[in-house]
């Protein structure tokens, strides 16, 4: 392990950390809010913890997977607890593990919080909050590969073990601008968000503080009822727009050249959408007593299935209170996740469409045992190491889900508040069902289930492995 | 730009050239595994397929690629990689073509298929190996300015005069008119300035007209000429395409070749030649056929290892100029260790002029770069500018530019007339100045500046 790159790398996170910490300050000073102190004292803090690491000599940067893992992982975890201190210092949050959990659930684009009266919070912590989504959601250490002379090719070990799907490739040959393309798109649908929601007659603070949750897949909301007092359009935006977060984002560079037709092609995307499609469809006939007319029952039903399978977690209304079958089609649309290469959780459409094809495979091998086949996805066979890692992903998944379920029923809760809210956490989606629900929050757990959560969440976002390396004594050696 | 094929070659070309500013390399190859290491070790995309099949060219962009090297371990698929870029893009194409019948057409693939660049490896390597026996003091040699200067790398052996000597004082204590430009200890490199103190065990790398090198070697007592005779170890390609070029200059070849049929196809080929059927590491053929009395060997074989005992075999037996290939092997700082005399490797030398061809092809754009050869184990490069009118360092003595540490500038060719320059000598517009520098992937002057 090169120790000396990851901790350079790490003084950039957090200097990285210190900058983003300005838009806030400028919050705060715009509402006069006291918070403005305790942003300043922060990115004191971070800076001097950055900026001494970034000094320290680091010629021998030879990155290799390893170390790319451990970077990522560590990152993620000095910067949520860093990117807590704002909370503790203006006593929002003032316990800790608390903090903490609003702040990884926010990096990692949850969006489950502890706070139960949000309006209470000062602005300038409530745009904080919903900040980090949008930083979480294309990736931090994207963002730094994209602007800092970090050198050479392996940079692209950080990309890959940050960015989320089966098997992450390049838009261009050159990771820097891959990355720069990456985030291009991302502001720049980020600021049409912002437009439209502006001209639906939002204040600006909301309208930034609603598309960074939506961009980033995150789901932190400035009101109570969440999303539910807004009026129709910006609720119809918002849903357009989270399912559009979901998509993978190659596929807005193929339309970008111009190679719509390539864009077009993925069978991803069709899935994706005919998921969506055909669980809008049910879920609005299932729910449609609750409703006075269809169209608002499919855009209630719109805006849950959007919300739920991008892993946002915005809500216009309590889908708590829908009828089970739509409850349970929402809870395994929780699984199944957004796009690869998006900014939403869950196991993500091409690893279960990988995942299917593997199955039917083996289906056509027992019965012919001589026969070969190939799984293929997009007219091109997938190699066998893509496979085995999703096959790998879906075991190391359920294996934790199992475990944190365990460990979570310690609180003695209900079977259905426990395991949504570990799904809504390890797909960070946010809200789960029942004292979980949309209209409740996490502060009921103790400190110890809030902690696996924490765990489940950076699991989540980082898809398993860049964290379990940093558990494996290999890592460390030198 | 897009390479198609991921050998050796292919495996260098995307190291040296993603190394570089400005190059947005993609390669393609047929098998996934070999993308998956190259991919991760340097800032390129890959894509997985045939480089002849249009669709896996579209994906690798060639609508917009400036260039495509194809450098597939077939000579059919490289070609046709080529003719299938020329249609679906408007780029230069590079490709390798090894097998001799082909190479005999060059000519034709150029004009006809519009190829920018026919390489041969082994026909590359060739050359390189005949340019060391014309010179066989030197390790390397570079030569610019159409020949008119020559960057010869050599070793200071021990009591020779240039052992302990500064290398301001070199000039004056053997009177010659050379500069040395790079000097290699141990794995530094040094760009020496005046007070730089040689020893003994440095490779030492000058610049200096042809006549004045030999000059100089004769004054150090290295003797110059070139090799008379030259045993062939090994007969493959390489060594027919050696062979041909050594007898026209005049220089008595014989080649040992193991397997029958080649000896004869290789005397079909070559009747000025002696062919020996044998095996080449059989120690007592060797000392038969008279390995002692000969001036140089070159170990050609198919194997690395066999090449390395090769010739530190010959070392023991005779003072000649030993050459030895090697292919794959890359422990090179074990090897360097060995003591071998020169070293060949066809694929680096390949890929080094598809380097070579790339840059001038990219400068020629913007600036005037006539050659650029890597030169010090490819720890620097030496560079030929034109100098434009409106130039930075003209109007100055040459001890006025604020150069920086790592350039030197080390030679001038002024219509013609070679100057080895020195402090108070001027570049004038119309020139072109060789420099060599340290800091690799130069394209203007200006970055050679404080």
């Amino acid at each position: 392990m090169n120790f000396k790159i990851v901790a350079h790398t790490l003084g950039w996170v957090l200097s990285f950390e210190a900058v983003c910490m300005i838009l806030p300050l400028v919050c705060a000073l715009i509402y006069s809010e006291a918070a403005f102190m305790s942003f300043l004292i922060c990115i004191a803090i971070c800076l001097a913890a950055g900026v001494p690491l970034i000094l320290m000599n680091n010629k021998d940067a030879k990155m290799y997977s390893r170390e790319g893992f451990t970077i990522v992982a560590l990152s993620w975890i000095v910067m949520s607890i860093f990117g807590a201190l704002p909370f503790v210092i203006s006593g929002s949050i003032p316990n800790f593990i608390n903090a903490l959990f609003e702040t990884v659930s926010g990096f990692t684009t949850t969006g489950a919080s502890v706070v139960a009266d949000v309006e209470a919070l000062p602005k300038s912590i409530l745009f904080w909050r919903s900040f980090t989504h949008w930083i979480g959601g294309m990736g931090v250490i994207v963002f730094l590969v994209a602007i800092l002379p970090l050198s050479g090719g392996r940079n692209m070990h950080l990309v890959k073990a940050e960015s989320p799907g089966p098997s992450v490739g390049k838009l261009v040959p050159k990771v820097r601008e891959t990355a720069k393309l990456l985030y291009t798109i991302y502001f720049v649908l980020t600021v049409i968000e912002v437009a439209l929601l502006l001209a639906g007659d939002m204040s600006l603070f909301e309208a930034l503080t609603i598309s960074f949750g939506t961009a980033g897949t995150g789901g932190f909301a400035v009101l109570n009822s969440s999303m539910g007092e807004y009026s129709s359009y910006i609720q119809v935006v918002v849903t357009i727009f989270m399912i559009v977060f979901g998509v993978n984002f190659s596929i807005y560079y193929l339309i970008l050249i111009g190679k719509i037709k390539t864009a077009f092609r993925s069978s991803e995307l069709w899935a994706y959408l005919g998921v969506i499609a055909a669980s809008i469809f049910i879920i609005s006939i299932n729910c449609a007593a609750l409703f006075d007319t269809v169209a608002e029952s499919i855009k209630h039903s719109a805006f849950q299935v959007g919300s739920i399978i991008t892993t946002t977690g915005f809500a216009t209304t309590d889908f708590d209170k829908w009828p089970e079958l739509s409850k349970t089609i929402l809870v395994v649309l929780m699984f199944i996740g957004a796009s690869a290469g998006s900014t939403g959780g869950g196991i993500k459409v091409s690893r279960i469409m990988i995942l299917l094809k593997s199955i039917v495979k083996e289906i056509k091998i027992s019965a012919h045992p001589k026969s070969t086949h190939k799984v293929k996805m997009d007219g091109r066979t997938i190699e066998h190491e893509t496979i085995r890692g999703a096959n790998v992903f879906m075991i190391s998944y359920l294996l934790i889900f199992a475990f944190s379920l365990l460990a979570v029923s310690l609180d003695n809760m209900d079977f259905t508040t426990n395991f949504t809210a570990v799904a809504a956490t390890i797909n960070n989606v946010g809200p789960g069902l029942a004292r979980v629900g949309p209209t409740q929050n996490f502060g009921s757990y103790s400190a110890f289930a809030k902690l696996v959560f924490i765990f489940d969440m950076l699991i989540g976002r980082l898809e398993i492995f860049p964290l379990l390396v940093l558990f494996s004594p290999y890592a460390w050696k030198k | 730009m897009i390479i198609v094929g991921l050998g050796k070659i292919g495996q260098k070309l995307a190291e040296l050239l993603s190394s570089e500013e400005g190059h947005e390399v993609t390669v393609v190859d047929t098998v996934a595994e070999h993308l998956r290491y190259i991919v991760n070790e340097y800032d390129i995309m890959g894509v997985v397929g045939s480089g002849s099949n249009i669709d896996i060219l579209e994906e690798a962009g060639i609508e917009t690629a400036d260039l495509l090297i194809a450098v597939t371990g077939s000579d059919e698929v490289n070609l046709l990689t080529c003719l299938l870029a020329k249609k679906a893009g408007n780029c230069k194409t590079i490709a390798r073509v090894r097998k001799p019948e082909y190479s005999r057409e060059l000519r034709l693939f150029k004009d006809d298929l519009g190829l920018a660049m026919v390489i041969n490896p082994e026909q590359a390597a060739a050359t390189e190996v005949a340019r060391v026996l014309r010179f066989p003091s030197a390790i390397q040699i570079d030569t610019f300015a159409k020949g008119r200067v020559e960057i010869l790398k050599f070793r200071i052996q021990e009591g020779s005069p240039l052992d302990d000597i500064r290398v301001a004082d070199m000039a004056k204590r053997i009177n010659c008119d050379i500069l040395v430009c790079g000097v290699e200890r141990g794995d530094k490199v040094f760009i020496p300035g005046g007070n730089f103190i040689l020893k003994s065990g440095d490779l030492v790398s000058i610049v200096a007209t042809p006549h004045n090198a030999s000059d100089f070697f004769k004054k150090i007592g290295i003797k110059t000429n070139r090799v008379k005779d030259t045993l062939i170890i090994g007969g493959g390609g390489t060594a027919y395409y050696l062979a041909a070029r050594l007898i026209q200059a005049g220089i008595k070849v014989k080649i040992i070749e193991q397997d029958m049929m080649r000896c004869e196809e290789l005397s079909e080929l070559l009747p000025k030649a002696t062919i020996i059927n044998g095996d080449g590491t059989d120690t007592d053929l060797l000392a038969e056929e008279g390995l002692e009395h000969y001036e140089s060997v070159v170990a050609l074989t198919g194997i690395d290892e066999e090449n390395i005992m090769l010739t530190l075999f010959a070392k023991t037996q005779t003072k000649g100029k030993l050459v030895t290939k090697i292919n794959r092997i890359s422990y090179d700082n074990v090897i360097g260790g060995l003591g071998l005399d020169t070293i060949i490797n066809p694929n680096n030398i390949t890929a080094e002029y598809i380097a070579r061809f790339v840059r001038a092809a990219n400068n020629s754009l913007h600036d005037d770069i006539e050659t650029m050869h890597m030169i010090l184990d490819g720890k620097a490069e030496a560079l030929e500018f034109r100098i434009k009118k409106d130039s930075p360092i003209t109007d100055m003595t040459l001890e006025q530019i604020p150069l920086k540490d790592n350039v030197i500038i080390a030679c001038i060719n002024r219509n013609g007339k070679i100057i080895i320059p020195r402090g108070k000598d001027c570049i004038l517009p119309g020139d072109t100045i060789i420099a060599v520098t340290t800091q690799l992937g130069i394209k203007d002057i200006k970055e050679f500046l404080r």
